[in-house]
């Protein structure tokens, strides 16, 4: 069994409540194109099941794999600091194909960032550490690939076909909650 | 049987390039992580060893090496290597096919190929932790890191 390593905290992007009974985090890539088809799958799961999924989503670029991936986390991390993780999240992974700075520079000012200090926020040690951190999380988390899935603190070697996924986590809503969990 | 913590390690010497030969005894004075898996190529292995590589300057800072073993040829290993940017020698257990592998208990006969495996050696060539994985499931990285981090607090 692999548990999350650190467990879902407030340092974490999240979106719906924190008290939802299912809590689903993705280590990704930017740049991975499997992740990308994750992307269109965890937003159907989000509309399927609503009020009951948590979403994380934590860093894991295979910089050596994907050449952007890395400025690209960058990027999703320095506008956060700004409170639009999210929105450079779907930004990045709709444009999968073009995330070179000059295009991060692009989705920045679309997104009404204030785009200089976001610049800096790029190029900042603060925003590399958090990544870099994200990423030793899930080493120590057991991922061995991306996308990496937890659900409520496990890591989740099923199928992550939309069908099959979504199944998986309605039977969870169904079943008794075990006494370890919080 | 792979084999288990506590066992010296079997030497080997193996190519890594069709010039160049890596040895265990190379390693001595030195932590090695050995990641033995099926084949290039295979998308299980793939995500793995990128994993291992990008956390090549973690293992170091721990003071291990890392090598990747299987039984295909260097000229395979080398367009995978060069294909995926790995940062760490592939070892071809080719001739005869899969003995390092044999020697250290996680040859699978009936497929000719290695166990996806691994072993972690210290400085004295002693296996300190060693992980067979199960068919299709892709080993993460936190096993490794726990079993170096145990050497540390064992030596401080």
């Amino acid at each position: 069994m692999s548990p999350l390593r650190p467990p879902l905290g407030p340092r974490d992007h999240v979106q719906g409540s924190r008290n939802a009974p299912i809590r689903l985090v993705e280590y990704g890539d930017y740049e991975c194109p499997y992740c990308g088809r994750a992307y269109r799958i965890v937003k159907a799961l989000q509309e399927a099941l609503g009020h009951d999924l948590l979403f994380a989503w934590r860093n894991f670029p295979l910089s050596q794999v994907h050449p952007h991936a890395l400025r690209a986390a960058a990027a999703a991390e320095a506008a956060g600091l700004q409170s639009r993780f999210w929105e450079m999240h779907d930004m990045l992974f709709e444009h999968q194909d073009a995330l070179d700075d000059a295009h991060l520079l692009a989705y920045a000012e679309l997104l009404g960032l204030d785009v200089e200090r976001f610049a800096r926020d790029l190029d900042s040690d603060e925003v590399a550490e958090r990544v870099r951190a994200d990423f030793l999380s899930g080493a120590r988390s057991g991922v061995n690939g991306t996308p990496t899935f937890f659900v409520n603190g496990e890591r989740y070697d099923g199928s992550w076909e939309p069908d099959a996924f979504l199944e998986f986590l309605r039977d969870l809503l169904t079943e008794p909650a075990s006494p370890e969990s919080p | 049987m792979a084999l288990e913590a506590g066992t010296q390690a079997p030497d080997f010497s193996l190519h890594t390039t069709p010039d160049q030969s890596v040895a265990l005894r190379d390693f001595r004075g030195r932590r090695l992580v050995l990641t033995f898996y099926p084949a290039d190529w295979s998308p299980v292995c793939t995500d793995q060893l990128a994993v291992y590589s990008e956390l090549l300057p973690e293992f170091r800072k721990l003071g291990a090496e890392l090598l990747g073993l299987s039984v295909d040829g260097v000229w395979c290993h080398l367009a995978f290597a060069k294909d995926r940017k790995l940062r760490f020698p592939l070892l071809s257990d080719f001739e005869p096919k899969g003995d390092v592998a044999r020697a250290y208990g996680v040859y699978r006969k009936g497929e000719g190929v290695s166990e996806r495996a691994l072993f972690v050696i210290d400085k004295e060539g002693i296996i300190r932790w060693s992980h067979v994985s199960p068919i299709g499931i892709n080993p993460g990285a936190e096993g490794i890191l726990e079993a170096l981090e145990g050497m540390e607090k064992v030596k401080r």
